[in-house]
């Protein structure tokens, strides 16, 4: 579902990617783990067609993420640092705007069932400016939820979450992997990654320095991965 | 209707919606016009026939003025929580969503026009009712024609510190046709003249308009995605 | 080939030089200081020619997305920047001696004003972006804006002015020009293109070697 080969990308004179490779097919969850500056963000803005590649391509759903974008588009829900909210706007009524932009009618009851489903129902009319950012968090899960996408891209998304919404979150990750859908998934966290990741990759200065599956890492397995690949690469 | 019309017509509405809402408020434009017919009056007057012969000339350099800055609030307001990034990913046509800003910035500029030859009218006791139906074709036309290019422009300088700076140093001088078109009109307008004298200019009004729509549409991909 | 093309250049300007100031004759009403003509209207010339180019290339930089129409692109705005410059500052020291001023607000030099201001702008907005393929997207844009809005402006401001006087401009009478003055205009227009074209080549080189500089000091990771 989502294949990549030596992504480079250079902002100036400044190297975030120095070529990433990886696959995930459908029906598994790749974590990617690394420090702040690793390039976990800037992995995720290229598999989302944010940023164009400086070097390397990538393929989604079988679409090239240079000359397929709008394909890629369609099959892409990213769920990020960034909200893409209107403060003054209603969740309902950002929900509808999104939902029209993808090209879709927006239909109510569809829009009322995610919000439903990320328990949001009773603040569908109060507006974002006015709800918590874990609230506003869970408005943007319901927009990726809509969607209906085949490739989920989760950029720090756990962070500032409460439980309820964690649970959300994870519970929506599981139903969408067992719809055969393939999600990267960017967190600093370990523990995060062992609870949900098929396979963990570790993002070091650009490369991905270290990959294992899940199955074979217990909690300190996964830090010695950790460490000695941050050390080596950054 | 077409997805593209639905795309349009949705960032269109959004754009209103969000402007009633905002708690700085579209009333900062209409306050900023009135103040600017003040400003003229300190500058020009005390005599007001001076401001009265200038007036076509007065009323296009305070749209003009008042233009940039809402051309700017059109894209200050997807800045926050990096809606832009949004937009971009919605598998959408982006001449879509140019036609939808340049509407809402057109709607917001008209509204602002309207209130400032409303209060010239009244402030300086002219009788210019008669010449209003021609005076909002014009500052249709006009406005539209200086949106089509401004609203690319918004867009760029959107990203960058120096953009209330950069955007009229930009497009100020490429919309100087527009400027000296509707200055015409408007003189023609208010003067009562017969459509006669008016169509060579109509015609470039219009041609302007023309052209750098369809320059827009074709070209805003572009700069959304760079 | 650029050698040629800079010998080419250079024998022309030489030429050029010597038919304009010292063959053509002295020009009947206006004395020597006609003899500008000779760098104004080429210079002129090649300013539009050189936002021509900006135009073809940055059509298709936005089509093929290869730096190699970027680098093109700015050179021909630089190289715009400087032959419309040019036009201004020959135009006003003709009027000066001709009318008394400096400046003049006639139709022709006002647009040539407004063109250089554009121009200038792109130079700017590639100089203020700092993300090189974002500058270039826009500088892309702004290129074929401008290059649109060249014969637009061209026309309102000269309808504008003709409603208010009679234009007066640094123009050479077209079909009643004496032949020799046609011939040292055209030799110089010739001179003037050959120098854009081999300044244009090279710049490019330029920019090329420092791209291919860059992207093997970023490479070598």
């Amino acid at each position: 579902m989502i294949q990549t080969s030596g992504l480079v990308k250079l902002y100036g004179m400044h190297a975030a990617l120095r070529g990433v490779t990886l696959e995930v097919p459908p029906g598994q969850i790749l974590t990617i783990l690394g420090h702040n500056g690793s390039g976990k963000t800037t992995l995720v803005r290229l598999l989302a067609t944010l940023a164009r590649p400086t070097a390397g391509r990538g393929r989604i759903g079988g679409h090239d993420l240079i000359d397929g974008r709008d394909e890629v588009r369609r099959l892409v829900a990213l769920v990020g640092h960034s909200t893409h909210l209107y403060d003054d706007l209603t969740p309902r009524e950002n929900l509808a705007f999104w939902e029209t932009l993808a090209g879709r009618r927006a239909d109510a009851d569809q829009i009322d069932a995610a919000l439903a489903r990320v328990g949001l129902d009773g603040q569908a009319d109060t507006r974002v400016r006015a709800l918590s950012s874990g609230l506003r968090r869970r408005v943007a899960l319901a927009r990726a939820m809509l969607r209906e996408p085949r490739v989920l891209l989760l950029d720090e998304a756990f962070s500032g979450l409460d439980q309820d919404s964690t649970k959300r979150l994870e519970d929506y990750l599981h139903a969408f992997k067992a719809g055969g859908g393939a999600a990267v998934v960017v967190t600093h966290s370990l523990g995060r990654a062992l609870a949900i990741a098929d396979r963990v990759a570790v993002l070091a200065g650009g490369r991905i320095a270290a990959e294992a599956t899940r199955a074979s890492l217990t909690e300190e397995a996964l830090q010695r991965l950790y460490l000695s690949a941050t050390d080596a690469g950054a | 209707m077409s997805p593209f019309l639905r795309t349009a017509w949705a960032v269109f509405w959004k754009d209103l919606l969000v402007e009633r809402r905002a708690k700085e408020g579209a009333n900062a434009l209409g306050f900023f016009a009135i103040l600017l017919l003040f400003l003229f009056y300190f500058a020009l007057g005390p005599d007001s026939d001076r401001i009265r012969a200038a007036l076509p000339g007065l009323f296009w350099l305070a749209f003009i003025l008042a233009g940039v800055l809402g051309l700017g609030r059109a894209f200050a307001l997807e800045r926050e929580n990096d809606c832009l990034d949004g937009l971009i990913l919605a598998p959408a046509d982006k001449g879509a969503i140019y036609l939808g800003k340049l509407a809402g910035t057109t709607a917001l500029m008209l509204a602002m026009e309207v209130i400032f030859v409303t209060a010239t009218g009244i402030f300086y006791n002219l009788d210019i009712w008669a010449a209003v139906p021609r005076l909002l074709l014009v500052a249709l036309a006009g406005t539209i024609g200086f949106a089509a290019v401004g609203t690319l422009f918004a867009a760029m300088t959107a990203h960058l510190r120096a953009r209330e700076v950069l955007l009229p140093v930009l497009l100020l001088p490429l919309a100087v046709p527009v400027l000296l078109a509707a200055v015409k009109l408007t003189d023609l307008a208010l003067a009562g003249e017969g459509w006669g004298p008016a169509w060579p200019w109509w015609q470039l009004l219009l041609g302007f308009d023309v052209v750098f729509l369809v320059a827009g549409l074709l070209t805003f991909e572009f700069v959304l995605e760079a | 080939m650029h050698r040629i093309l800079g010998g080419l250049a250079a024998v022309l300007l030489a030429i050029g030089l010597w038919l304009g100031l010292g063959v053509a004759p002295r020009d009947a009403v206006q004395g020597n200081v006609q003899r500008i003509m000779y760098v104004h209207v080429p210079a002129i010339l090649t300013g539009y020619v050189a936002i021509g180019l900006v135009l073809v290339a940055s059509v298709a930089y936005l089509w093929t997305r290869r730096a190699a129409w970027d680098r093109v692109a700015a050179a021909g705005g630089e190289l715009a920047v400087c032959f419309v410059g040019l036009t201004l500052a020959t135009g006003s020291i003709w009027g000066k001696p001709t009318w008394g001023t400096w400046w003049t607000w006639d139709a022709r030099l006002t647009s040539t004003a407004l063109l250089f201001v554009i121009y200038l702008g792109y130079l700017l907005l590639r100089s203020v972006v700092e993300d090189p393929e974002r500058a270039a997207t826009y500088a892309a844009v702004l290129g074929i804006i401008g290059a649109l809005d060249v014969p637009i402006i061209h026309f309102s401001v000269e309808w504008w002015r003709t409603l208010h006087q009679p234009a007066t401009m640094l123009k050479p009478q077209a079909p009643s020009m004496d032949p020799v003055m046609l011939q040292a205009l055209l030799v110089n227009v010739a001179a003037f293109l050959a120098t854009f074209s081999y300044l244009v080549m090279r710049r490019c080189r330029l920019l090329t070697l420092r791209a291919e500089t860059l992207a093997r000091v970023i490479g070598s990771f």
